[in-house]
């Protein structure tokens, strides 16, 4: 593989990964301070996406499509709180798999409903159309640069508001011991639903920018879903940080391993054997590296404090 | 002094569920629909399918996102040796069992390392890679899947191709299955999981092996799985990746939670029950299934409320 076309698979490596680290920062919150599964949490990428879509043809223009989608994400995060996932906490795990499943089929069933089968776009917004050249003769998109930015942009947000903000210390401190904290007098109903209107914002934000460049449709979330699961797993339950890491590196992985394992086979097996392997072990590629993670650090790579 | 007669009931409930399964070839001549008798096949099937789920679910305590995958493996089994032209039952179903227990064995030994929602999370990941593996058989239709070019002959006769026959031998298996599950439920070895679940810390210094104890378990379930599996390429006469896909294993789950995990029968009811009602409203309304989610959703929340209540 040339040099160029590396950086490429590199640049779509990270931005896959900061995709994956905005779905996953509110779903590992859910998980690591509240201990529920939330199955829905796909979801609220797939509407984010089907918002700003929604949105565009009243409003004009992508951006505030965009803006607009992460804002209705935010109130439907806060809605959905208060009418499921609210009477969630606490409850048996297997009840939560059947309520969040039960919303998996009555979004997209509903979303096939209002908008139909078929896959939906958004345009590229024109400020960001057209591409960069790199070096080698080869071009990137520079949407997909600005999408790799707004992600890093949000991410660094983020970690503004877990490192410097009172809301985000109790996080930190729901995510080592929730029972601890709210023994000390903290609302962690609250901070729980402060939490989970967050992570829909974020996911829904994912799904709206990552529209341009995916096709959107019902089951776009799912795939997204199990990513996130393993970038949970691989990061540690409730750490944010731990997150942010395990997402750059199954994005990294997942596109570099791809390339990197075609060219190697191509070189090592018959083409017709490569071809067949090639794929098949590329898309294994990270569960097998978060099973090798799961046998040496069965609590991640960076978990939350005092949960090692 | 409630449980018992709830017990009971489960099993009477079970029992006309199956009544129900059971007259169906009956109903389907009368009425002249086939459709009836398939659907009360894929009903049994995936019956059996989620009897294995609680194996994991309802005895061993643990939730698996990932056991689509035996169903894949099993389905795969059969299309794979009828391409070389073994598909004889009596040769592919056995296969079909031991290829999805050979699965099971090791992922199950990784997966059961965790508890709680890294185990649903594993388990999913588990059965992603199985699903991806599947996608990439060029040589089996890829991402499309293909079709099986007939029934699995059942020591040379050409009997399972009768839709009857075939209906009555997933009823007769589903019957085995479920006294087979209350007899190893009842025995030492469904008390050695039931302490692994409730105590693993008191189990283990008493001496059980509690891994070992779960991982038996597992790969039982894998292997019935995988049966399950068989089953359900013959009744479709179609084996694609869909059948290893996450939302197959959150159906199966959402069976064995419906019906009440804590026995085998109450999965089969739950399973029969499920799979009539999404056919049913998918035959009524193309948008059916919406109401399938309220209806999980609405049964979550009630539960929730009543464990709440006392």
């Amino acid at each position: 593989m040339s040099p160029a076309l590396l950086l490429v698979q590199a640049l779509n490596g990270l931005e896959l990964g900061v995709l994956l680290f905005l779905i996953a920062a509110g779903l590992t919150l859910v998980f690591g301070v509240m201990d529920v599964v939330n199955l829905a949490h796909g979801v609220q990428y797939m509407l984010g996406a089907y918002l700003a879509v929604a949105f565009l043809p009243w409003c004009g223009s992508v951006w505030a499509a965009i803006a607009l989608a992460a804002v209705a994400s935010l109130v439907l995060g806060a809605l959905l709180e208060r009418l499921v996932f609210r009477h969630l906490i606490g409850a048996d795990h297997l009840d939560q798999v059947l309520a969040t499943f039960g919303l998996i089929l009555l979004a997209e069933e509903g979303v096939k409903l209002l908008f139909g089968p078929a896959p939906r776009t958004l345009p590229v917004p024109a400020l960001l159309s057209g591409a960069v050249p790199l070096f080698g003769g080869l071009h990137y998109a520079v949407y997909r640069l600005a999408v790799l930015a707004a992600g890093l942009a949000m991410a660094g947000l983020l970690w503004l508001m877990i490192e410097h903000t009172r809301t985000g210390m109790r996080l930190r401190a729901g995510a080592s011991n929730a029972p601890v904290l709210a023994a000390l007098g903290v609302d962690v109903g609250r901070l729980f639903a402060r939490v989970l209107a967050l992570g829909a914002m974020l996911a829904g934000f994912a799904g709206a920018i990552a529209a341009p460049i995916v096709s959107v449709d019902p089951g776009m979330g799912g795939p997204v879903l199990i990513l996130a699961f393993v970038v949970i797993v691989l990061g540690g339950a409730g750490s944010v940080r731990g997150s942010f890491v395990a997402a750059l590196l199954v994005g990294l992985t997942d596109t570099l391993g791809r390339g990197l394992l075609d060219a190697a086979l191509i070189a090592a097996l018959p083409p017709a054997a490569a071809h067949t392997a090639g794929p098949a072990l590329a898309s294994m590629l990270i569960y097998l590296v978060m099973a090798a993670v799961l046998a040496f650090r069965p609590a991640g790579l960076l978990p939350a404090r005092g949960r090692a | 002094m409630r449980r018992p007669r709830l017990r009971q009931s489960g099993v009477v409930l079970a029992a006309l569920l199956l009544a129900v399964l059971a007259l169906a070839p009956v109903a389907a001549r009368l009425l002249g629909n086939a459709w009836l008798l398939a659907l009360a096949t894929r009903a049994g099937v995936f019956a059996i399918a989620a009897v294995s789920l609680q194996f994991i679910v309802g005895f061993a305590g643990l939730a698996s996102l990932g056991h689509a995958a035996f169903l894949g493996i099993g389905a795969y089994a059969l299309l794979m040796l009828a391409g070389a032209g073994w598909d004889e039952m009596a040769l592919s179903l056995p296969a079909a069992i031991l290829a999805a227990a050979a699965y099971a064995w090791p992922t199950g030994w990784l997966a059961l390392r965790t508890r709680g929602v890294t185990f649903i999370m594993i388990t999913l990941a588990f059965g992603q890679m199985a699903f991806f593996v599947a996608e990439s058989l060029a040589v089996y239709g890829g991402d499309d899947g293909m079709p099986l070019d007939r029934a699995p002959p059942l020591f040379g006769s050409r009997l399972l191709a009768r839709p009857e026959a075939f209906h009555a031998l997933v009823l007769l298996l589903l019957l085995a299955l479920l006294l087979a599950a209350r007899r190893l439920g009842a025995g030492r070895f469904g008390r050695a999981l039931r302490a692994a679940r409730e105590m693993p810390g008191l189990a283990a210094s008493l001496g059980f092996d509690v891994v070992r104890v779960r991982l038996i378990a597992y790969v039982l379930a894998g292997g019935v799985g995988g049966l399950a599996g068989w089953l359900l390429a013959v009744a479709s006469g179609f084996v694609s990746p869909a059948l290893f896909d996450w939302r197959l294993a959150g159906q199966l789950l959402v069976m064995v939670i419906l019906g009440g995990v804590a026995t085998p029968e109450g999965a089969a009811s739950g399973a029969i029950f499920l799979v009539l009602v999404e056919e049913g409203l998918s035959a009524a309304d193309e948008h059916g299934r919406i109401v399938l989610g309220a209806l999980l959703l609405g049964a979550a929340l009630w539960r929730v409320r009543r464990g709440r209540a006392g």
